[in-house]
């Protein structure tokens, strides 16, 4: 039994920050097309795949990480308002069953499409050399550089968001449009654009993610198939359809997820054999976040912050 | 054949047809089209278990993938322990306790599930199981000693006395003989009261409710059935196939499942065979034009989606026959 | 006389919104008991409660002495207590005997049985053409219930209703929806109900319940504001005012 290593509690937080802010952008998608549109992309993760190629081909094109994903952010709002008038249009009064399987069918058709232009290998994305060294926060605690670039983003996205949805008049259409749908009808409001508007910054908030990962993952087909259901852990923890409830969400699965990866053989040990401890620890923190999510549905059926259902 | 209804010939013909023809290609020297049927028989058991859920139950299990894996590693497990040592008390290449765990286990994680799950419904209900499928996924993948996402070889088959499963054509008359009889089984229930109570929960929940029906109860142990079931087929694909993996729990083949239930009609009993059937062909025909066939696939799903409604059983008959 | 149902200051609010707001009920053995009251005052919500698909914020119920203010849905059928809905409430998909059938099974012991066909349980097939008989349905048993006319689905839950043996119906507005001929059917039917099962009706069509009701209580934004006799009730300047008179 040692001491808590602080240093790597620190950084493990950071990192557990890092993940839910990620997750946030991806669950912030999800929960905003589902609350208003009331319609269920399987789809959104490959938006989120999207986003990283054409994030990657653009790096190699002009030769910068930063210009390219300023670049790569208006294309997939493109492909996002793209998929919304093909498929999802079509799919708006099935029930959600049909929903799902149309947009099961989408992510193969999109698979393919990806595999065909970008190849079957994943892509490595290049990082500028100001963003691919190490900072020294603390005494003791170094991170790259580029995760705390990440963390910046993912921040000032979140409170962009949070601006966008509660001080615009876009943001109220949306909470209207959440909550009361025919109203927003009845207003002369056209829900067309509107639908196509929140459909296209949802994607773009999938794609972002995907371009902040590549760098350390490579952009790769399929990346997006693990991180939908874990965005949907994320809001069904937090409530379907709210904001809040995806923020508070994704930040508790980040770092239970890294924190219990990183700390739980060590939990184990103040309580098991070593050997157990090594054995049950991988499994469980693999399991972690859905016992969590389990334990949350056990008591609180519809999410930490539901939105309120007029 | 008088007196018989258009399903019921439809099902004894699909049936006959996967009785006689496989064995007779594989003895004429054609074991390929034995391998691709028995893979076919063992979805056809796996979409039956759940079409008893979809179709019959009105609950859209977008995670059954995980029954599969479980049966399946139900028989690796204890065939790794039984040649490269450790866990004793499992250790064996018996069929009646690997079959049996395979069951067991997997109707245990369907009714713990379940009683969770069962709480909540529509879009939620999808994610959930989907998500409790995804994390017997990560469960699998990482345990190092059993293959982590390499999968793990299955070193020999499950040992049963009398029937010697190494030999194709037994391991698929098991199978063959195992599909009749979950049709059956299926069949059965959904007939019995049981299976009324079932049917009316899915058609009106609030109204079978007021009749006294504790629904919740009911379709708990709707759930557990098709949990062991779906076990008991993964069991048989650890034999049919020496090669087992986390991918089997891939949400992408719940997925597939349910396209298979939904393609082949999901109000009848041999429509979710018939939906295995047109999948596997469908794969099969497309893998051979191109290996970016998931593109035209993703498509007729698209189309079906948005098209075809009832499926293939719909097209069969005209309206709802007595299933 | 006994009460068999015995509400006491019940009570449900909706994010701030109080629908039922201190309900005080009393329903008699054999009576006919009416609420009524204008729209939004909350009577669909009071069934619901009283049923136990809904979970109350405060107050008891109790049924033939029994506190069963947190009892579940699903165990009032067996105590006794049945009810029919606003919007017409069967099993579509299945043939109208089958839905008068599994009214039948309900009493008929446990259904977690796997083996025999339902449908060839003669017992519960002959019990449920019966009720069907009594209310004029019998021709009818072997259609799909999606084939049949509004009128006909309301005395599908009549039957069902009766099928259920329970000794207490709570009606929703089983005359919504129906024509002058139709809705007479039912009044009719509900009149030789009358004495033998003990009813809690709640409808808009005035003409029926001053034909049917031993007794009226006035629901007005949650709460009952007069109870009494239709003589009494007609006479009530408070009902008058809040109810009666906007018409």
């Amino acid at each position: 039994m040692g001491h808590l290593d602080y240093a790597l509690l620190f950084i493990q937080t950071l990192n557990g920050l890092q993940l839910g802010l990620l997750l946030f952008l991806v669950a912030s998608g999800l929960t905003l097309v589902f609350g208003i549109l009331d319609f269920v992309n399987l789809a959104h993760g490959s938006l989120y795949m999207l986003g990283a190629f054409v994030c990657a081909s653009l790096t190699f094109l002009v030769g910068n990480f930063l210009i390219a994903i300023l670049l790569a952010l208006p294309i997939t709002a493109l492909i996002g308002y793209g998929v919304e008038r093909t498929i999802a249009r079509a799919l708006y009064t099935r029930d959600h069953l049909d929903q799902v399987l149309g947009t099961f069918g989408l992510i193969l058709v999109l698979d393919t499409l990806a595999h065909l232009i970008w190849g079957p290998a994943g892509i490595a994305i290049p990082l500028p050399a100001w963003l691919d060294g190490q900072i020294e926060l603390l005494p003791g605690v170094v991170i790259p550089v580029f995760r705390v670039l990440i963390i910046v983003i993912g921040l000032l996205t979140a409170l962009g968001l949070m601006w966008l949805v509660n001080f615009t008049r876009l943001g109220m259409l949306i909470r209207a449009g959440a909550s009361n749908r025919t109203m927003v009808a009845a207003l002369g409001i056209d829900i067309q654009t509107l639908f196509a508007l929140v459909f296209a910054l949802g994607a773009t908030l999938a794609g972002l993610a995907g371009m902040l990962v590549a760098p350390i993952t490579e952009a790769s087909i399929g990346m997006g198939n693990n991180v939908i259901i874990t965005a949907f852990v994320v809001i069904i923890v937090g409530g379907i359809g709210s904001m809040k409830g995806a923020f508070v969400g994704a930040m508790l699965i980040g770092l239970i997820d890294t924190l219990g990866r990183s700390f739980i053989d060590d939990a184990f040990k103040l309580f098991m054999e070593a050997e157990a401890a090594e054995s049950a620890g991988p499994a469980v923190s693999a399991m972690l976040i859905y016992i969590i999510m389990a334990g949350v549905l056990a008591f609180r059926p519809q999410g930490l912050f539901p939105p309120k259902v007029r | 054949m008088i007196g018989l209804s258009k399903s019921s010939f439809a099902t004894l013909i699909v049936l006959a047809l996967l009785l006689i023809v496989p064995p007779v290609l594989f003895w004429t020297g054609n074991a390929f089209y034995l391998d691709l049927a028995m893979r076919l028989v063992i979805l056809g058991i796996v979409a039956t278990s759940l079409n008893l859920l979809l179709g019959y139950g009105g609950l859209v299990s977008f995670g059954h993938a995980v029954f599969i894996g479980i049966g399946a590693y139900a028989v690796g497990i204890p065939t790794y322990h039984y040649f490269y040592g450790g866990a004793e008390a499992i250790a064996t290449t018996n069929g009646f306790f690997q079959f049996g765990t395979a069951i067991l286990v997997s109707a245990l994680f369907a009714v713990l599930t379940g009683l969770i799950v069962l709480r909540t419904k529509g879009v939620y209900f999808i994610m959930i199981t989907m998500a409790f499928a995804q994390m017997i996924y990560y469960l699998f993948v990482s345990i190092e000693e059993y293959g982590a996402d390499d999968g793990l070889v299955i070193e020999v088959r499950s040992e049963f006395p009398l029937i010697n499963l190494d030999d194709p054509i037994t391991l698929y008359m098991v199978c063959w003989v195992s599909l009749v009889l979950v049709m059956l089984l299926v069949r059965t229930i959904i007939h019995s009261r049981f299976g009324m109570v079932l049917q009316g929960a899915k058609g009106n929940n609030e109204r079978m409710v007021t009749l006294g029906y504790n629904t919740y109860l009911y379709r708990l142990v709707a759930y557990g059935i098709a949990g062991a079931i779906g076990g008991y087929a993964g069991a048989l694909y650890a034999n049919f196939s020496s090669f087992i993996s986390p991918e089997m729990i891939n949400w992408h083949v719940s997925g597939e499942l349910i396209f298979m239930v939904v393609l082949g009609g999901s109000g009848t009993t041999v429509g979710p065979l018939l939906g295995a059937t047109a999948f596997i062909l469908l794969e099969e025909f497309l893998g051979r034009l191109t290996i970016y066939w998931h593109l035209p696939f993703g498509l007729i799903l698209i189309g079906i989606v948005l098209f075809a409604r009832g499926g293939l059983m719909g097209l069969l008959m005209s309206r709802k026959d007595d299933k | 006389m006994s009460a068999v149902l015995h509400v006491r200051d019940l009570r449900k609010s909706f994010g701030g919104v109080a629908a039922t707001d201190g309900v005080d009920l009393e329903v008699v053995k054999g009576e006919l008991h009416a609420i009524i009251g204008p729209n939004g005052a909350g009577k669909t919500t009071l069934i619901t409660q009283l049923f136990g698909a809904l979970k109350s914020d405060s107050g008891t119920i109790l049924f033939n002495g029994r506190n069963i203010t947190n009892e579940p849905a699903h165990k009032r059928a067996h105590m006794g207590m049945t009810r029919s809905f606003q919007i017409t409430s069967l099993v579509m998909e299945m043939s109208v005997l089958d839905n008068v059938a599994l009214a039948v099974q309900a009493r008929d012991g446990s259904s977690f049985k796997f083996l025999k066909p339902a449908r060839k349980i003669a017992h519960l097939r002959d019990q449920a053409r019966d009720w069907l008989d009594k209310v004029g349905l019998g021709a009818r048993a072997d259609q799909p219930t999606v084939n049949l006319s509004h009128g006909e689905h309301r005395l599908m839950e009549i039957a069902i209703a009766l099928a259920s043996g329970a000794e207490m119906l709570l009606l929703d507005e089983p005359m919504a929806g129906l024509g002058p001929e139709e809705s007479q059917q039912v009044v009719d039917f509900l009149k030789g109900l009358k004495g033998s099962k003990t009813i809690l009706l709640i409808e808009h069509d005035m003409d029926a319940v001053f034909q049917l009701a031993d007794r009226i209580s006035v629901l007005v934004y949650g709460r009952i504001i007069a109870t009494g006799n239709p003589q009494e009730i007609r006479a009530n300047e408070d009902v008058r005012h809040a109810y009666l008179g906007e018409e």
